[in-house]
Formats: structure tokens, C-alpha cells, sequence
């Protein structure tokens, strides 16, 4: 509790400021709209999406987790990833901290309208789960020359 | 910007403003004791074993890891639960903590620490012995 006051790199103030920054960016500037199916910040599992003209990354931040327990399905532009992660334990041992997360979760992400269900690809890596959907041909933008 | 912080890029304006130290990621632990030592399990997904960088300095251990994140060139950011790609954390530990027994381990972005106390002041079972 006290760690960040002895800890003069993760300081209280540092921690304040970052709070303040996060709050302007969410109220002042909120430059996106939430979306409908946006979640609390701190939600198990934090995820990034990102996207290029023709592909859209998913990083889920899941560490770890048994890969064959993670069900992630795709249904036009939803992405559900759902799973469970199960802590063992340890019978008759004195708890100091019991922050990370165990037990079962969902999330739902709103993918680009234009993702190909039919092309998805899924890897888990040192507890990153990373999704790469591609995006239809007729979606990505095209040059037209100039003659 | 190198590739690194693309996914996880601020404004301008934070970078400006904010020391690097500000933002980071306080990886979330579990902590428990039995009587020969101390476990630590601390999540980092992302971060390799080249990546993680744990230290002990008289009495602070401290746990410093860099996510690896392989994003592909021109990525753009549509949403960012992460916003940093770098852990960081510490603890204090007591005198009766062997630092130089400390084992770890990191599996599946997972971090695991063993923190054995001093043969010596581990606790002995005192047999009573009745007549």
C-alpha cells in the first residue's frame, strides 16, 4: 500500500498526475465516442486493437492461461473471446496480496465493418493472445493514376 | 516513434509533459507466505525472458519488464486498454529474506518468485517431550 510513497519512481504525485491526464483525456478532449460495448477500465482481460488497410490486430492480454481454454469466435464484426483462468491455490499459506484476476471472462469487441470472418488467425504467445482478422479486397483503399 | 509504442501512443502533449517514469504498468500480483519463503506471481503478459530485468538492492526488489509487441508497420491505434509498454514495481523485503536464493521463473507472461528465508531463521518444530 505504502510502496508507491517509498518508491520515489512510482511516486504519489507521478500517480496523481496520471490520473489527471487520463481524466482530461476522457472528459476534455474525448476525441471518440465510447463505444456501446465499451467496459470499466481495469476489466480482465485488457485488450488493444489496432488496424492497417488490410488487416486488424487484436491483442488480448491474458497471461497465464491453458490456450485450449480460450473460445474465440467471430460473427460478422464481433469478436467474443471468452475463457477462464483458474489460480491454484496454495493451501495454508498466509495471502499478503490477491490482486490478479481468477475465473471466467467475455469480451466483446466491435470490429471494422469490412473484416473477412473467413480469415482469422489466433497465436498465443508469453500470455498475449494476438488475432489478425483480414479485411476484404474491395474495402481497401485504392490509387487511381492519374493519366 | 519506433513500432514499439505505436499501439500504445498518447497525445503530443503527455509525451511533452510526463516523464518517462509516469507511465508505466503495475503489473498485478498475488503474494503469499508459507513458513520456508515467500511466492510472488505477478502478471506481465508480453514480456520475454530478455525483457525482464529483476533486481535486488539492499532491500527493494524490483521487477522491470518490456512488453514485446510486434506491430506491423503504419498500424493506427482504434482502441487501447494498454497504454505503455513497460512494467514496473517494487517491494520492500525483510532481513530475514536469502536475496541470493531468490528464484524465478516466467511462464506465459506469467512471473514467478521465490523468496526463501535464511535457513537459520526458518522455524523449527520444538518437540516437547513428556516424562
Amino acid at each position: 500500500m505504502f510502496d508507491s510513497l517509498i518508491n520515489p519512481e512510482g511516486s504519489l504525485f507521478n500517480d496523481f498526475r496520471r490520473m489527471q491526464l487520463e481524466m482530461d483525456e476522457l472528459i476534455a478532449n474525448g476525441r471518440w465516442p465510447s463505444s456501446i460495448r465499451a467496459v470499466a477500465q481495469g476489466t480482465f482481460p485488457p485488450i488493444n486493437v489496432g488496424t492497417t488497410p488490410d488487416r486488424v490486430d487484436v491483442f488480448v492480454f491474458v497471461p497465464g492461461i491453458d490456450s485450449s481454454s480460450l473460445d474465440i469466435s467471430i460473427q460478422r464484426n464481433l469478436l467474443t473471446i471468452a475463457g477462464v483462468r483458474r489460480l491454484i491455490t496454495e493451501e495454508g499459506a498466509n495471502y499478503y496480496r490477491n490482486e490478479r484476476f481468477d475465473g471466467e471472462f467475455r469480451r466483446v469487441i466491435t470490429l471494422p465493418e469490412d473484416v473477412d470472418q473467413e480469415h482469422v488467425e489466433a497465436d498465443y504467445t508469453n500470455g498475449v493472445l494476438h488475432v489478425v482478422i483480414q479485411r476484404r479486397e474491395v474495402a481497401r483503399p485504392k490509387q487511381i493514376p492519374v493519366n | 516513434m519506433n513500432d514499439k509504442t505505436a499501439v500504445a501512443k498518447t497525445h503530443p502533449d503527455d509525451v511533452k509533459e510526463v516523464s518517462k517514469v509516469t507511465r508505466v504498468l503495475r503489473p498485478q500480483v498475488d503474494i503469499f507466505e508459507d513458513t520456508s519463503g515467500i511466492t510472488l506471481l505477478a502478471d506481465m503478459p508480453g514480456v520475454t525472458k530478455e525483457q525482464l530485468n529483476l533486481k535486488v538492492d539492499k532491500e527493494t526488489l524490483s521487477i522491470e519488464g518490456d512488453m514485446d509487441t510486434r506491430i506491423p508497420e503504419g498500424m493506427e491505434a482504434v482502441y487501447s486498454d494498454v497504454r505503455t509498454t513497460r512494467y514496473q514495481r517494487s517491494f520492500v523485503l525483510s532481513g530475514e529474506m536469502d536475496t541470493e536464493k531468490i528464484e524465478a521463473g516466467l511462464h506465459d507472461g506469467v512471473l514467478s518468485l521465490r523468496i526463501p528465508k535464511r535457513a537459520e531463521l526458518q522455524p523449527r518444530k520444538i518437540e516437547v517431550r513428556v516424562e
